[in-house]
């Protein structure tokens, strides 16, 4: 390999290593304050860059349905919840969400779409679009069960997950999407020719951790949420409601979701079932990360895309197979350093 | 014959009536259920039963499928020649994930499985010589001892014996001391306690669910006699798990009914929904994710809780009237030294829990550890039974030094504990419950259970576990579920458990927190008999009545560290004893301390 090879590739690997990091931050998240394996990190990330796609394209993309049956659904579950116990707190907040958003949003798309609007303003909308989903989908799904044994919250995002990827084939087709470019081309810096893409996902993905590293630390809500990851009783005892601290996560993990895919669009073509494989190499940045720390997820979740890079130019049939026997020597480092927690009292039913 | 023997006898015979009297086009869907089927009572055991989970049991299926089909078609061997080779792949394998990710959280192995499972589907594809995505076709019949198995009636009947075999199989599995330990294991300190080797456990089950998909990927690859990677695929394992959480995973039965419902609502699916959007697709996988979420949230149980309320139940387990008794350890000489603690520490951070704490106990005698909350009691009882490690000193138990031994090797020298909140497993009977206190005296595994060669073993720890009920008096209860037993009733049964184990020492973590005044009485009178009979005792306890009238001795400590021993009489009139419990004049600076102490538990 020569060195414009080699630089090329690490390119390549960093900018779609940033894409996992962002996806092993919302995962680690929504896993720690909730304790979900957020396995549709990756839909998100789908549904973020089809949307904006359709929107370049003059289109109405199928989110708008995908929002307003979500929201619908959400707002009937949650009546009908907040019928049968009598408790009418959150549900003001919650039907607006799931009615307001379909509503709003989905009706200025149906208007604008065919007279395609300013980059800018695609991407707002795709934004409003989905972020209100992921907190639809907590309290739909996820909320009735946030007490049960891990076990059972990762078969339901499992099954969420199934549900969203059948969903994205009714809603998108089987259609593969890619967006143009926000700015093609490459910048000289004298020893390689860095692509203004990797500059653009680096200097947002940068910007995106730095505001929700700001957030959980200099914020009231941001402490909430870490108080809930660290011990949800606990949190519970001194006011914090979990139910809000997991919405949040859950809003928190679909921007971030919606907003990779925006940065990714225009990097790779993407199906309605890209998701999974997506994030599933963000859950290895977490693993490594020993599923506990912002940072060093990151990090992992950059290691993965320099190996997926690096091994795409060599073996690419093999790559998927070479990016996930990395995670073979973390998990025999992990079982060195931090033996089993004992997760004893889980019962459920 | 019970009405629950007629059931399945019944139900047996349907399914050997089938290929009789139905067309070939109900036997085919059949013979591929029955496949789905195989690899559901893995998962039921894998995760109903001990809660783990596998996002690869497809991919052990194309793991034996691709073995078989490499050895029949390259190197010509017969196909049963290539099924234990192929079973041995798959254990392989399993064992390999297993190791890795058996000694962390639960979620590790999901992600192991997930990941495996992809990659080598990636594997299959791409490996030369394994025919890419189009497989590897011309599979041999099997043929077995000069009988063909080629058509689709030979297949369904195979098939569905091998299922019956392996209801059987794992049905006397469960039923055993075995079952007893895997049914354990979400507690794992509590099985751990009673000498489960439960990271060992853990791998096992895991290689007994991959053994069984690794059976059916055998008998898939020789049914339809090509192999390609797509039923191989992590979807193909997702499928598994949603079949058995529809059928509810809970039950055995779940891994029955549900590939059957999983199949019917496929099919009608498939044909339904292209119609409905007009265009063909995989439009179902939608379908069975909303499907699950609704099931999960509102029948945990799956289908099979609401069949089984209609379906003959099991006879309860009873023990046998008479079993030859299991042999007991010699006691230890009365007044000997059994138990001692020199000088043990443990920080938590920067709180120091316990300092420099001192004590023996003797063969014979009750010594009951006292102190205000947050004095370091119960810290001290996760260091002697070994749960947590020292930060220095030694404990010495029966002529051991044991603060460097895990829990179950502290177990199997006769320390026995309880818990403070009371560890059971509530849908298991009180016999069984109990039976388990029992199991570092017997030493039947998988192979003795499945086969029911360890009969005669069983016989003898239920009859152990019988006459530790009748000793602590709750004897009526045995047949019941523990979960359906009131408190005081259920730490009757803990202290059941642990005289099942034939200790030399009883440990007793609050035995009488939360208990009446007349079961209080009771569980006093208990202790005492159980002295008279020779059983040392150290407890733990809060309340001073029920400690005072009934102990030999006592240790207080506070803040972590021994005020006064002695015995009741000498430490209630101690002075440090009664400003430890009363408070003494300038209490502000005790206070701020016991508010950090506190913090941890």
């Amino acid at each position: 390999m020569n060195s414009t090879i080699g630089l090329l590739l690490l390119q390549d690997g960093l900018t779609t290593g940033f894409i996992y990091a962002l996806l092993a931050l919302s995962i680690l998240l929504v896993f720690l304050v909730t304790r979900v394996l957020w396995v549709p990190a990756g839909d998100f990330l789908v549904f973020g860059a089809l949307t904006l796609a359709l929107l370049q394209q003059g289109q109405v993309p199928g989110t708008v349905w995908l929002c307003g049956a979500l929201g619908l659904t959400t707002a009937i579950v949650e009546s009908w919840r907040a019928w049968r116990s009598g408790i009418w707190q959150d549900w003001p907040l919650v039907v607006g969400i799931s009615l307001g958003t379909p509503l709003l949003v989905g009706g200025a798309v149906l208007l604008w779409a065919s007279s395609k609007p300013a980059l800018p303003v695609q991407i707002l909308l795709t934004l409003a679009l989905i972020v209100p989903m992921g907190f639809m989908l907590y309290r739909v799904a996820f909320k009735p069960l946030a007490d049960k044994s891990i076990l059972t919250l990762m078969f339901v995002a499992i099954a969420v997950h199934y549900a969203l990827v059948g969903l994205g084939l009714v809603f998108f087709g089987s259609e593969g999407y890619r967006t143009q470019p926000f700015i093609p081309g490459r910048i000289d810096a004298g020893f390689t020719r860095i692509s203004w893409q990797l500059t653009l996902v680096v200097a947002t993905s940068a910007i995106v951790m730095t505001v929700l590293w700001l957030f959980m630390g200099r914020t009231l809500w941001g402490q909430a949420l870490r108080a809930a990851a660290v011990n949800r009783f606990g949190a519970r005892l001194v006011g914090i409601r979990t139910e809000t601290a997991g919405g949040l996560a859950f809003t928190l993990a679909a921007l971030i979701g919606a907003f990779s895919g925006i940065l990714i669009g225009p990097v790779t073509t993407l199906f309605y079932d890209s998701g999974f494989l997506i994030a599933l190499k963000g859950f290895v940045g977490t693993v490594i990360a020993g599923m506990a720390s912002f940072p060093l997820a990151v990090l992992g979740a950059i290691v993965v895309g320099i190996v997926e890079s690096f091994s795409s130019f060599y073996a690419s049939a093999f790559k998927e197979a070479i990016v996930f026997a990395l995670l073979i020597p973390f998990l025999l480092w992990r079982s060195a350093v931090e033996p089993r927690s004992h997760e004893t009292h889980e019962h459920d039913e | 014959m019970t009405p629950r023997r007629i059931f399945i006898s019944t139900l047996v015979a349907l399914f050997a009536l089938v290929p009789f009297v139905l067309p070939l086009r109900f036997v085919t869907p059949l013979t591929y259920i029955g496949l789905s089927v195989l690899v559901g009572i893995g998962l039921v055991v894998l995760t109903g039963v001990a809660r783990m989970t596998s996002f690869g049991q497809a991919a052990f299926c194309g793991l034996a499928a691709y073995t078989t089909a490499l050895l029949t078609t390259q190197y010509d061997w017969p196909a049963i020649a290539a099924l234990p080779v192929s079973l041995i792949v798959t254990a392989l394998v399993a064992l390999i994930l297993g190791l890795l990710t058996v000694r962390l959280a639960g979620h590790y192995l999901v992600l192991g499985t997930l990941v495996w499972a992809i990659g080598l589907f990636y594997l299959f594809g791409n490996i030369p010589g394994l025919g890419g995505f189009n497989g590897i076709s011309g599979l041999p019949p099997i043929s077995l001892l000069g009988v063909s198995i080629a058509t689709p009636l030979d297949f369904y009947i195979v098939i569905w014996s091998l299922v019956a075999v392996s209801f059987l199989a794992t049905t006397n599995l469960l039923d055993s001391r075995t079952g007893r330990a895997i049914r354990s294991l979400p507690t794992e300190i509590m099985a751990e306690s009673f000498g489960v080797a439960t990271g060992r456990l853990r791998i096992q089950v895991f290689l007994f669910a991959a053994l069984l998909a690794g059976l059916s990927g055998w008998l898939h690859a020789h049914y339809i006699r090509i192999v390609n990677p797509s039923p191989f695929s992590v979807n193909a394992s997702v499928d598994y798990l949603f079949m058995v959480v529809i059928g509810g995973v809970g039950q055995l039965g779940g891994a029955l009914i549900g590939p059957m419902v999983f199949e019917l609502v496929r099919t009608w699916l498939r044909e339904t929904l292209p119609i409905l959007f007009g265009r063909a697709g995989g439009y179902e996988v939608a379908v069975f994710g909303i499907l699950v979420v609704v099931m999960l949230q509102n029948a945990g149980g799956g289908l099979m809780s609401f069949i089984s309320r209609w379906l003959p139940t099991a006879q309860p387990l009873r023990a046998p009237d008479h079993a030859e008794a299991l042999p007991r350890r010699a006691p230890p000489p009365q007044g000997e030294k059994l138990l001692s603690a020199l000088d043990i520490s443990k920080n938590f951070g920067g709180l120091a829990a316990v300092q420099n704490v001192s004590f023996d106990l003797r063969a014979g005698e009750i010594l009951a550890l006292i102190g205000p909350n947050g004095a370091g009691k119960s810290t001290i009882f996760n260091l002697l039974t070994g749960l947590l490690p020292l930060a220095s000193g030694e404990i010495h138990f029966a002529d051991r030094r044991t603060d460097t031994l895990p829990p179950r090797t502290i177990a199997s020298l006769g320390m026995s504990r309880t818990f403070q909140h009371v560890v059971t497993q509530p849908k298991m009977s009180v016999l069984e419950n109990v039976a388990l206190g029992a199991h570092l005296r017997g030493n039947s595994g998988f192979l003795a259970a499945t086969t029911r060669l360890d009969r005669a073993e069983e016989q003898r720890l239920l009859f152990e576990a019988q006459s530790q009920l009748r000793r602590v008096g709750i004897d009526d209860c045995a047949t019941l579920p523990a979960g359906s037993l009131a408190l005081g009733q259920q730490r009757l049964l803990e202290i059941a458990r642990a005289l099942s184990a034939d200790p030399k020492l009883l440990l007793l973590d609050e035995p009488a927190a939360g208990l009446r005044f007349a079961e209080k009485q009771r569980l006093a009178g208990l202790l005492r008999q159980l002295r008279a009979e020779g059983l040392s005792i150290l407890l733990v306890e809060h309340d001073m009545d029920f400690v005072m009238s009934l102990v030999d001795r006592v240790v207080v400590v506070d803040f972590g560290v021994k005020i006064a021993e002695g015995t009741p009489t000498e430490v209630r009139k101690d002075p440090r004893v009664i400003e430890a419990y009363l408070g003494g004049i300038d209490d502000d600076a005790p206070l701020r301390a016991r508010s950090a102490a506190g913090a941890k538990s």
